[in-house]
């Protein structure tokens, strides 16, 4: 009885850092989600002269997909893009963060373009605006342009098959007013 | 031949001040603007090394919020108003200290509740034992 309490104290704790050491500080929940996306005015990465702003993805579900030639997580994910967007019929804009305009290029000549187009974030203030700390990151937008899901790091197959493409499917079925 | 370290650490210690590399320089028309962005930079973290304030911090991010705040100051945004732009896109993880909401009740009291509850373990455990010495006697 005399060593019950100890042992009891020193149970509870060990059952809450099993749970506690499995959580991923660097998930930071985003203040964005279930909010309009925010608006932005960007030339695209392969014409300066064209523009491209948040309305030009509204009325579809897309995906913007944030990236950059100098980040080496991209390079992980970019190949799943380039598979998914082959496989399925995907909306996904990129936002090019921080990045030379000629390496950015010359990165989706030579890795293939999975993107419809990419916004040119030269100096990063877009990416502030939707809190971009960790690229890559990929953000999910309704049809009328509100974020429904952040995903920060690299998306990989798993995290794609079930909870990207099956809340792509389930947006997709929302009726748009 | 202590002198010289002793030297070069007080020279480095000025220099830190000051220095945030490829940052625009901050320049402030008066003292009090200086002081509030030196206020600000230690109170926001920097997301991308989480451990570490905005002004501990050399992440390319951490230099682009800093330009960012320097910017509001300049534009008379208030301290508050700063906190509230960089909440709404980064959320209150980005403050040091987390507002009081429903959710960081736990945080900001949680203390206090151990208090509390070390203090009737404490007088249960004094009672137990005059109440053992007693019977003994």
């Amino acid at each position: 009885m005399r060593y019950l309490f100890p042992l009891v104290i020193f149970a509870g704790l060990a059952t809450l850092f099993v749970f506690g050491l499995q959580n991923d500080p660097r998930y930071v929940p985003s203040p964005l989600i279930n909010k309009a996306a925010p608006e932005f005015i960007l030339p695209t990465l392969h014409k300066p002269d064209q523009n491209i702003n948040i309305n030009d993805l509204k009325g579809k579900v897309s995906i913007i997909n944030v990236w950059a030639s100098w980040c080496a997580a991209c390079r992980i994910e970019h190949p799943l893009l380039n598979n998914y967007t082959r496989k399925h019929q995907l909306n996904l804009y990129g936002l090019n963060y921080k990045d030379k305009r000629s390496d950015a290029l010359q990165w989706l000549e030579n890795l293939g373009n999975p993107y419809i187009e990419s916004a040119y974030d030269e100096i990063g203030t877009v990416g502030i605006d939707y809190g971009v700390y960790g690229v890559p990151e990929t953000f999910i937008l309704d049809k009328k342009g509100t974020i429904r899901y952040k995903h920060i790091g690299p998306i990989d197959d798993k995290q794609f098959n079930r909870i990207i493409m099956p809340l792509i499917t389930k947006l997709e079925q929302e009726q748009h007013p | 031949m202590k002198i010289l370290p002793a030297i070069l650490l007080f020279i480095y210690s000025l220099l830190s001040n000051f220095a945030y590399a490829n940052d625009e320089p901050v320049i402030f028309e008066n003292k009090n603007l200086e002081e509030r962005y030196y206020f600000l930079i230690e109170e926001i973290r920097c997301l991308v090394c989480q451990n570490q304030s905005l002004a501990d911090s050399n992440a390319p991010l951490a230099q682009d919020l800093r330009n960012e705040i320097f910017k509001m100051i300049q534009a008379n945004k208030s301290n508050i108003e700063i906190m509230e732009f960089l909440v709404e896109r980064y959320g209150d993880f980005i403050l040091y200290r987390p507002p009081l909401k429903k959710n960081t009740w736990l945080l900001w009291f949680g203390p206090f509740l151990f208090l509390v509850i070390g203090f009737f373990v404490a007088v249960f455990v004094i009672k137990k034992q005059s109440r053992e010495s007693q019977e003994n006697k």
